[in-house]
């Protein structure tokens, strides 16, 4: 039953959250395809951000059979959406939206008229609305009437190309250029056709979601299979308890004739139906997790990344498949053990009794030098890479090793009360805790890592909320930030603020997109003001970086970008404008946390020089506080269809804390149950073990131990365990906190956090380590405590 | 007239009271088919220094009589007196302290602590019991010839050796009654002879009263009485 139930909780762990990096992926290739069907290629602005639509025109006049896209976020009352304008008559036959040519009402309607709006029926319901609707996105500018498309992609909306440029108020752009299935393009024509303004790209590279999201379902995954070993402990520990409890049969049956092959052939049959039986409860387990975790995910995704995940689950047959391989490869790995033992087994073996020291020996010389070879590779993974995954090597074979130590560091420990202790049943308490821990070892090394990982989990996160509220707190200085409908709607909110006296100054945050070395960036504009060079925080920068930045060329990195593209300060950096590269040197480089695509901050007069479509649509204001909440109100009347957003700066903090929150729910939420899975090993252990304690309870009894005085020790005894796992939980905690800060974090997104001790949090950590513990032996020690004399008398009753 | 019960009187009462009587006991397990009767009114009396052989077929109750008598387990009926001590007064701490006082206990599995070496085992139940004596246990080690092994564990001892350890610790607590459950149970006949003469005679040298379960009417014979447990009560041989 323990063995069951181990198995399908490592499974749900496991396979939970597969499922939630399988719906995730699914939507994102589900958005790439929508449009263009997969596949196939595409060209792009060579510079990043949007190219002019008569490169179309003068593409398809040269006989390149392309299709012009163009997309761009907008939002429908607080949901973001992503508006896709396409040409249907043009669209390559695999997409998967070119079929509504087929019909011809409908693409009478899409180009006529109106026209017409398609969104699947999740978007629909997402976005609450029906079939016919005409919503008005944040610019005031209305769709034209929504219909249902299934195939339309997740959280889109697809428009005629011209609606779309009139929806992004994008006026005569694009965004992509689809190439027909067959169209055989010529590179040269290209070049002759469009100079170095496009660049031609294998569809499937520029999903550009599933890049900027890698390390997300990393961690995702990495948490998961950290769950699932931890379920691994249960199954192994109950497996080794279940073999011994049969070894006696085992041993008769070989005495009997049976071989060995067909022993060990007879438990892999039986392994194989307890995977199939826990391997099907684990998925419907992992379903629900999935199911459960869900929506957290999806919002996460979309707060950080403007991903679109249907919230729907669908998950297809290689999902279960996998759940039930990862089911049977542990299951297989906890009987191993078993399988060697029965292989061994001599078929005349005496019934001698089972030399316990000789076997604890040997059993912690081998645990010392598991733990050394896991610590070895452990120091190997971190010298030999520092990307992410060998960050999560780093911390798997660093916890390995601890968990496989923890039974040579208890046996030490008690080793060496024992000798201290004088008090009879003391003496004894330590010296049979010592025959106890190979039998706890595997709850014991699961509650371990189970702790540990809360506690680096748990430093790293609040490191972060810290760090994060301080840099929330210098980042955001305006009082008031507002998104214009459109830039002229921008230029008019902007003269008349001139003149409003609660004002104390303009900041336009003017935005434009560029790629370097692949990568999406996001250049924004910055003027000189107070509000920056005294509190805009920074990790490096060079003295005079404000003079210098509004000075010519220089640029202000983001730590992730600097990271990514290993420039420092003093580096010059060729940045992709409009028209051509420009050349910046880098005066100082700032944390960007949370944000997955690299920033350059630029003197606002630049930005405006060097990039034509730069949105001039954002600013920020600084207002008298006291004043702020009047002004917001007066503005909003004034320019009521002129402004797509306007946030106080609490508001724009609370938003920006609550995604924080979200994004680590997921990550606390498998923490927890990590947690609640090492109490199961942990019950499940001494409940099995429960039976073998009466045999080495009962002597002390008998010699004149009281049972409550036994049923105390016992309790202690697993405390006192509980208490070892969660002292040595906390620097291993803590050096998994630094792996997080000093590599995976830094490895995964690019910043790196201060390292940070939270000692009240070791403190909780610790208490619920005892607080499991004493639940976890609350029924053995009453069924010991309460045990008639006859239970204990069974010990020495002659038929035993 | 009357007798005033002065603690001179009732030492003087103690004193010339059997170590052991026991009164009418009865004892039954339930079963799913029912409850088995396994003792039907026993009664007997076991003074200090004496020996008793109590045998009987397996399953006649020679076991429970035993567990009952070292305050292991209740009796359904009847009275068990341990040095004027009825047993059925006592709580559970007070009968726990009786057994580790006044009582020891051979089994026929030896049942040590494989956890505490030889000279811990040796000591463990006078040392919980508080009477722990250096000088005593040296001489059982000496005269059960454990001297050597005092730092070996239970598992590096062959079984011979096990059981002279047991009869050990039942003895070093210096109880007033010892009970030994098919001491030599598990032992070849060479081997059980020695352990048992042994614990002859340590029981001699100590003068506790002695009461063995065995089916050996061999040995039943070395010990100063016999009493065959038949049918749940008792029979003289």
């Amino acid at each position: 039953m323990t063995l069951l139930a181990g198995l399908a909780i490592a499974t749900a762990l496991w396979s939970g959250v597969q499922a939630l990096n399988a719906q995730a992926r699914n939507s994102y290739d589900a958005a790439t395809a929508a449009i263009s069907g997969g596949g196939g290629r595409m060209l792009l602005a060579a510079r990043g951000g949007l190219f002019e639509q008569d490169l179309f025109v003068k593409l398809r006049r040269a006989g390149v059979e392309v299709s012009p896209v163009l997309e761009g976020a907008s939002r429908i009352g607080d949901k973001n959406i992503r508006i896709v304008g396409v040409e249907p008559v043009s669209l390559p036959r695999r997409s998967p939206i070119a079929h509504m040519r087929k019909r011809a009402d409908i693409l009478d309607d899409f180009l006529t008229g109106e026209g017409r709006a398609f969104a699947s029926p999740q978007t629909l319901r997402r976005l609450d609305l029906a079939e016919g609707a005409q919503p008005q996105t944040e610019r005031g500018r209305r769709l034209p009437p929504l219909t249902a498309l299934a195939e339309a992609p997740p959280g889109a909306i697809v428009v005629d190309i011209g609606v779309a440029q009139r929806l992004l108020d994008r006026p005569g752009k694009l965004s992509r250029l689809i190439l027909a299935d067959d169209a055989a393009l010529d590179e040269a024509r290209l070049k002759r056709v469009a100079g170095d303004a496009l660049r031609l790209v294998a569809a499937d590279d520029d999903s550009e979601l599933a890049r900027l999201t890698d390390s997300f379902h990393l961690n995702l995954t990495a948490f998961g299979f950290l769950a699932f070993l931890v379920g691994l402990f249960i199954v192994h520990a109950a497996y080794g308890l279940a073999f011994e409890q049969r070894l006696p049969t085992l041993r008769t049956l070989r005495a009997l004739g049976v071989a060995a092959p067909n022993l060990v052939a007879a438990m892999a049959c039986e392994i194989a139906a307890f995977t199939f039986v826990a391997g099907g409860a684990g998925l419907i387990g992992g379903y629900a997790i999935a199911q459960a975790l869900l929506p957290n995910v999806a919002r996460s995704l979309e707060s950080l990344y403007g991903a679109q995940i249907s919230e729907s689950l669908t998950l297809d047959a290689r999902w279960g498949l996998s759940g039930l391989v990862m089911a049977g490869a542990g299951a297989v790995l906890a009987a191993a053990s078993g399988f060697a033992k029965t292989m061994r087994l001599p078929p005349l073996s005496v019934a001698r009794p089972i030399a316990w020291r000789a076997a604890h020996h040997r059993y912690l010389r081998r645990q010392a030098a598991f733990a050394t070879i896991a610590l070895v590779a452990a120091i190997c993974a971190y010298d030999f890479g520092k990307g992410l995954a060998s960050g999560f090597a780093v911390i798997g074979f660093s916890l390995l090793a601890a968990a496989l130590f923890l039974p040579v560091a208890l046996a030490g420990f008690l080793a060496l009360s024992e000798n201290l202790a004088h008090r009879p049943l003391a003496r004894w308490f330590f010296a049979d805790g010592r025959q106890e821990i190979s039998g706890l070892s595997l709850a014991l090394m699961a509650l371990l890592v189970a702790l540990a990982a809360n506690i680096g989990v748990g430093g790293m996160v609040e490191g972060f909320r810290q760090t994060f509220t301080r840099w929330l707190d210098a980042r955001l200085v305006a009082e008031v930030y507002f998104e214009a409908a459109t830039p002229a709607d921008a230029r008019d909110i902007e003269a008349w603020a001139r003149g409003q006296p609660d004002i104390s100054a303009i900041l336009p945050v003017w935005r434009a997109k560029t790629r370097i070395d692949g990568w999406p960036i996001e250049i924004v504009g910055m003027t000189a003001h107070e509000t920056y060079s005294a509190h805009f925080p920074l990790i490096e920068a060079t003295p005079d970086v404000w003079t210098a930045l509004h000075a010519q060329d220089a640029v202000l990195v983001s730590e992730q970008l600097a990271r990514r593209l290993g420039v420092g300060l003093g580096s010059a950096l060729d940045i992709p404008t409009s028209r051509r590269d420009w050349r910046a040197r880098v005066v100082g480089i700032f944390p960007d946390y949370g944000n997955p695509k690299g920033q350059l901050r630029v003197d606002h007069e630049e930005l405006k020089r060097y990039f034509d479509d730069a949105s001039g649509v954002h600013y920020g204001l600084r207002v008298s506080p006291d004043a702020t909440a009047r002004f917001i109100d007066n503005m909003q009347r004034r320019f009521d269809g002129a402004i797509a957003r306007i946030l106080d700066q609490s508001e724009l903090k609370s938003m920006s804390t609550e995604i924080f929150e979200r994004t680590f729910a997921v990550t606390a939420a498998l923490n927890t149950l990590t947690l609640i899975v090492s109490g199961v090993a942990l019950f499940a252990s001494l409940l099995t073990l429960s039976d073998m304690r009466q045999a080495r309870i009962a002597p002390v009894w008998a010699l004149g131990a009281t049972r409550r005085e036994l049923a105390a020790l016992e309790m202690i005894r697993v405390v006192a365990f509980a208490a070892g796992a969660a002292i040595l939980a906390t620097p291993l905690g803590l050096f998994m906190t630094w792996c997080l800060v000093a590599i995976v974090n830094v490895a995964a997104f690019g910043w790196r956090l201060p390292f940070q001790m939270f000692p009240t949090q070791w403190l909780m950590v610790f208490l619920i380590a005892l607080c499991a513990a004493i639940l976890a032996a609350l029924i053995p020690v009453a069924r010991l405590a309460r045990a008639a004399p006859t239970e204990l008398l069974k010990v020495f009753s002659n038929e035993r | 007239m009357s007798i005033h019960a002065t603690p001179e009187y009732l030492e003087a009462l103690r004193k010339s009271a059997p170590m052991l009587r026991v009164e009418g006991l009865r004892k039954s397990y339930s079963t799913p088919q029912g409850a088995i009767p396994v003792l039907c009114g026993v009664d007997f009396t076991l003074a200090a220094g004496a020996s008793l052989a109590l045998t009987g077929e397996s399953g006649s109750g020679k076991s429970t009589l035993l567990h009952l008598v070292g305050a292991l387990d209740d009796a359904d009926a009847g009275e068990i007196f341990l040095d004027g001590v009825a047993l059925t007064l006592l709580s559970e701490r007070a009968r726990a302290a009786l057994r580790r006082e006044k009582i020891g206990v051979v089994f026929q599995q030896f049942n040590l602590i494989p956890s505490l070496t030889v000279a811990e085992n040796l000591g463990f139940q006078a040392r919980l019991a508080g009477r722990y004596d250096a000088a005593w246990q040296d001489e059982l080690a000496h005269r059960l010839g454990l001297a050597a092994l005092a730092a070996r564990y239970p598992e590096e001892l062959s079984g011979g050796q096990q059981q002279r350890v047991a009869i050990g610790r039942a003895l070093a607590v210096r109880p007033s009654l010892l009970l030994a459950d098919e001491p030599t149970g598990n032992l070849d006949e060479a081997t059980g002879d020695n352990v048992l003469a042994l614990a002859l005679d340590l029981v001699a040298t100590t003068g506790c009263a002695f009461l063995m379960a065995t089916h050996s009417q061999r040995l039943a014979a070395r010990l100063q009485r016999r009493v065959r447990l038949d049918g749940g009560v008792l029979a003289a041989q």
